[in-house]
């Protein structure tokens, strides 16, 4: 500011220059008004999409088929549906065919791929449910195919839009919660694709993940926090920890293939190898919010019980430790919550195959949900753009739980010293 | 699996351990009086039974596993197999799963002969093993017991067990990070074997498609790593910070300076729903919302070259979820700036802005910086943001509307393929995972030392 700048309020260029200073500050105010409303909007905006394409994958459309099964070709008898054997015999016989057979019937030579596999299943099913049926007609309700359901939600091809309208005309066709969604595994049909089997997947992986995890992360923060004596290795693991909480999530994930995989020969795409690597990803994490809450516990309390005769380990594990578990809960609960969404690390442990059916234990092949994301994202049928964006909503829901969780836990356990 | 049966056995005999110890202890305390409690005894002999066993499993699981190996391809059976390495392992890594069970039936009838083969093996080297582990504990217990008197200092000994748990839980961050280095460096280095070291630091081409037969055209592939580091830094080091450095520092800024409290326990929470979403989620979004209309925007510019996969989507799509780390860390440095400062500046007549302008955004600008390194070394080690939308072309380019690609890209894409491991494609994967590991390391030691030092400036 030169020397000759007017500071008497009787001046004009005073009064200019003043204004002109509000005026900034109004300006730097608003704009960083607009960098949070940005974030905001955008952040408001990803859900919107998610939602807006998403939520369609939660219904499917159901046509009414009439079935005269004593005309079908199926060859079934009653009289062997009634054993344990039921389910394969039934998956033996032509279904599929004599579906595209009734559905031409019903709606005309078009209607020949009205319907797809989750038709199939829900047959078989209604089958196993009641053998009697395959003596008489029967009018079902089936999922319709893919491209009928695309085109029932209004933005199908011309030859399908034919078929929805044929069917509404005869009032033939309803729109129900799609449950074959929640309930079924992966599928090369987006009509009976489901989640489950990556859930269930993503459930194994991460309960692997919390019990080594959880237990390492822990200890090795009360070892850092209560008892490292002020030494070269003490600065080494404390580098190590906060260097591992920084590497890219990829870098686990080659681990995980070279030492897992390659010299300890665990099973490939299993929940088990998922869960470790995860594991190691997720520990510093968990020690980082470990060390945070133990060092929040006053010393008063140490003292006051040391006083009484206990000793430093009694002292850090019957006093110290539980009165900073809530802290140390919250801080697992959220590295888990990362470690679910992770995608990176499982593809390069090759959890990434296609796999149709959810896994029956921790060495079994398994995919988890982001994967699952990853892989139907990546398919050219329309009907999964749909099926991605649902997936995507069931994982949001998770993590919202998860930390919601975590809110609750620190606002209901944690302790203002 | 019998090993498993071994470590119940000897789970069963800690905790049969614990309870003669216990029990023990009780009876010592009609005698006189004790020094520990009697839960200490019995945790002293559970402690004792238990871990050297453990141990003693842990170290023999991969000891048993190479010697079924070889026992399996010593015998006739196994002398059969082809000589071919790949094929050899893949009928032995069936018949492991067809004798434990996962599987009814291999792809490979030998497979199956091979399996009860297995399976006897298995169990004899399990008995073996698990038969030594069961005698070292059920000495190391009889000797623990013995030792239990009123003057026994049980609680001094399970304590310092405890210790040495306490401490080997924090030496497994030593061991993840000496993993990492090591499995690293060693593909790396078969790597280097094959590919010469110069060409892969300073090669401008990336073409790593190699030929299955070494006779066949373009066999050998390129390997210069120079163009996915550019696409790296373009994506991850430029344009995401253009989007994230403003909107972050201006959020914080606002956030800590303007809002009304009650705003900010608002606003602050949603911001870091941004990066709590998974990475993945993003990447679809950008693939599928935001790519094409990037690229409609740079047709509408008049740049001809505008790719679907290009590498403004993926750039600012992450500078967004980038945003909410900035932000927390300019929060930080701006709220370690003494109060005198500021109080000082508006003491002056200073407005606000020109206060935060001129005088805390000078003050914090170490620790901003350190924020910003922190987050460019989050953004180049993300993967699936730039895996679904930012393509697989390397080229070294400046134009933000053309596809570029990046070393998590790379690394995603060799190693997802059928390929054999020891190939160069492979290997390639885990040189570029090396670079990857040290720029980051690199980036974070500065970042940390810059913060730290800025934090000793006020302390």
């Amino acid at each position: 500011m030169s020397t000759a700048a007017p500071t008497r309020w009787t001046e004009a260029a005073m009064h200019k220059r003043v204004r002109r200073r509000y005026a900034s500050e109004r300006l730097f105010r608003l704009v960083g008004l607009a960098a949070v409303s940005i974030s905001v909007l955008f952040l408001a905006f990803l859900l919107y999409t998610m939602a807006a394409k998403g939520l369609g994958g939660f219904v499917h459309y159901e046509a009414a088929l009439p079935i005269d099964f004593t005309k079908s070709d199926l060859f079934l008898d009653p009289a062997t549906l009634r054993g344990p054997d039921a389910q394969q015999n039934v998956a033996a016989a032509d279904l599929e065919g004599a579906i595209s057979k009734a559905a031409v019937t019903a709606y005309g030579p078009a209607a020949a791929e009205m319907f797809g596999d989750g038709a199939v299943s829900t047959l078989t099913k209604a089958i196993v449910g009641n053998p009697d049926m395959l003596n008489g007609r029967t009018t079902l309700w089936l999922p319709v195919g893919s491209k009928i359901d695309i085109a029932a939600k209004d933005e199908g091809d011309d030859k399908a839009e034919l078929l929805v309208n044929a069917a509404r005309s005869k009032h033939a066709l309803r729109r129900t919660f799609n449950l074959p969604f929640l309930t079924s595994s992966d599928s090369t049909d987006p009509s009976s694709a489901g989640v489950w089997g990556a859930l269930k997947g993503s459930f194994l992986t991460i309960i692997v993940t919390m019990l080594l995890a959880f237990p390492v992360g822990v200890l090795a923060a009360v070892y850092l926090e209560e008892f490292a004596p002020r030494n070269r290795w003490t600065d080494a693991i404390e580098v190590s920890i906060n260097n591992l909480a920084a590497v890219p999530s990829i870098i686990f994930g080659l681990l995980g293939l070279a030492v897992f995989l390659n010299i300890m020969n665990l099973p490939r795409s299993a929940p088990l190898v998922g869960g470790l690597t995860l594991a190691l990803m997720t520990m510093p994490v968990i020690v980082i919010a470990g060390r945070n809450a133990i060092k929040t516990v006053p010393p008063s309390i140490r003292d006051a019980a040391l006083g009484v005769g206990a000793s430093k380990m009694q002292v850090t594990f019957h006093h110290v430790l539980p009165l900073a578990l809530p802290g140390i809960m919250t801080g697992t609960i959220i590295g888990l919550a990362r470690a679910l969404g992770e995608t990176a690390p499982l593809l390069m442990i090759g959890m990434r195959a296609f796999i149709a059916a959810p896994p029956g234990g921790f060495t079994q092949p398994a995919t988890v949900l982001p994967v699952q994301i990853f892989l139907w994202s990546d398919e050219v049928d329309r009907g999964f753009v749909e099926k991605t964006s649902a997936a995507i909503i069931v994982l949001l829901l998770f993590m919202l739980l998860m930390n919601g969780l975590a809110i609750y836990l620190r606002n209901r356990f944690e302790r203002r010293w | 699996m019998s090993l498993g049966i071994a470590l119940v056995a000897v789970l069963i005999l800690a905790l049969a351990a614990a309870w003669l110890g216990y029990a023990r202890g009780r009876r010592l305390r009609t005698v006189g009086r004790l020094h520990s409690l009697p839960v200490y005894h019995g945790a002293y002999a559970a402690l004792w039974a238990a871990i050297p066993a453990l141990l003693l499993l842990a170290a023999w699981a991969p000891i048993q596993s190479r010697m079924v190996d070889q026992a399996v391809l010593s015998s006739p059976e196994g002398r059969a197999l082809p000589a071919f390495e790949m094929q050899r392992q893949s009928i032995l890594s069936e018949a492991r799963e067809i004798a434990s069970g996962e599987r009814e039936q291999g792809f490979n009838p030998q497979s199956s002969t091979l399996a009860p083969r297995i399976r006897d093996a298995q169990s004899r080297y399990a008995v073996m093993g698990g038969a030594v582990a069961l005698l070292v504990a059920m000495i190391a217990a009889g000797l623990a017991l013995r030792r239990s008197a009123p003057q026994f200092r049980a609680r001094t000994g399970v304590e310092r067990w405890l210790m040495i748990v306490l401490l080997a839980a924090s030496l497994i961050a030593i061991l993840t990070t000496l993993g990492i280095l090591l499995s690293l460096m060693f593909e790396s280095l078969r790597f280097f074997k094959l590919y010469p070291l110069g060409s892969f630091l300073f090669g401008t081409e990336w073409s790593p498609q190699t030929a299955i037969r070494a006779d066949q055209a373009g066999s050998s592939g390129a390997f210069g790593q120079v163009p996915l580091l550019w696409g790296t830094f373009f994506i991850g080091g430029i344009i995401a910070m253009i989007v994230a450095v403003p909107l972050g520092l201006m959020s914080a800024i606002y956030l800590t300076q303007y809002a009304h409290p009650r705003v900010r326990a608002w606003l602050k929470p949603i911001l870091e729903i941004l990066a709590g979403v998974p990475t993945v989620v993003y990447g679809y979004f950008a693939a599928l919302t935001v790519a094409p209309v990037v690229r409609d925007f740079g047709l509408w510019l008049g740049v001809t070259s505008a790719s679907s996969e290009s590498a403004l989507a993926a750039g600012s799509v992450m500078g967004v979820m980038i945003i909410p780390f900035i932000s927390s860390m300019a929060d930080d440095s701006i709220a370690a700036v003494p109060q005198a400062m500021r109080d000082g500046s508006l003491a002056m007549g200073a407005t606000k802005s020109e206060t935060i302008r001129k005088v805390l955004l000078p003050a914090a600008l170490p620790g901003v910086i350190g924020g910003v390194l922190l987050a460019v070394s989050r953004a180049i080690g993300e993967t699936m943001i730039v895996v679904m939308a930012a393509g697989l072309a390397a080229n070294l380019t400046a134009n933000p509307f053309a596809s570029v690609t990046t070393v998590t890209v790379q690394i995603v894409q060799l190693l997802t393929g059928d390929q054999e491991f020891d190939s160069a494609k492979t290997l390639a994967a885990f040189a570029l995972g090396l670079a990857l590991f040290l720029i980051t390391l690199l980036l974070n030691l500065i970042a940390l030392h810059v913060v730290r030092r800025y934090r000793e400036q006020y302390e």
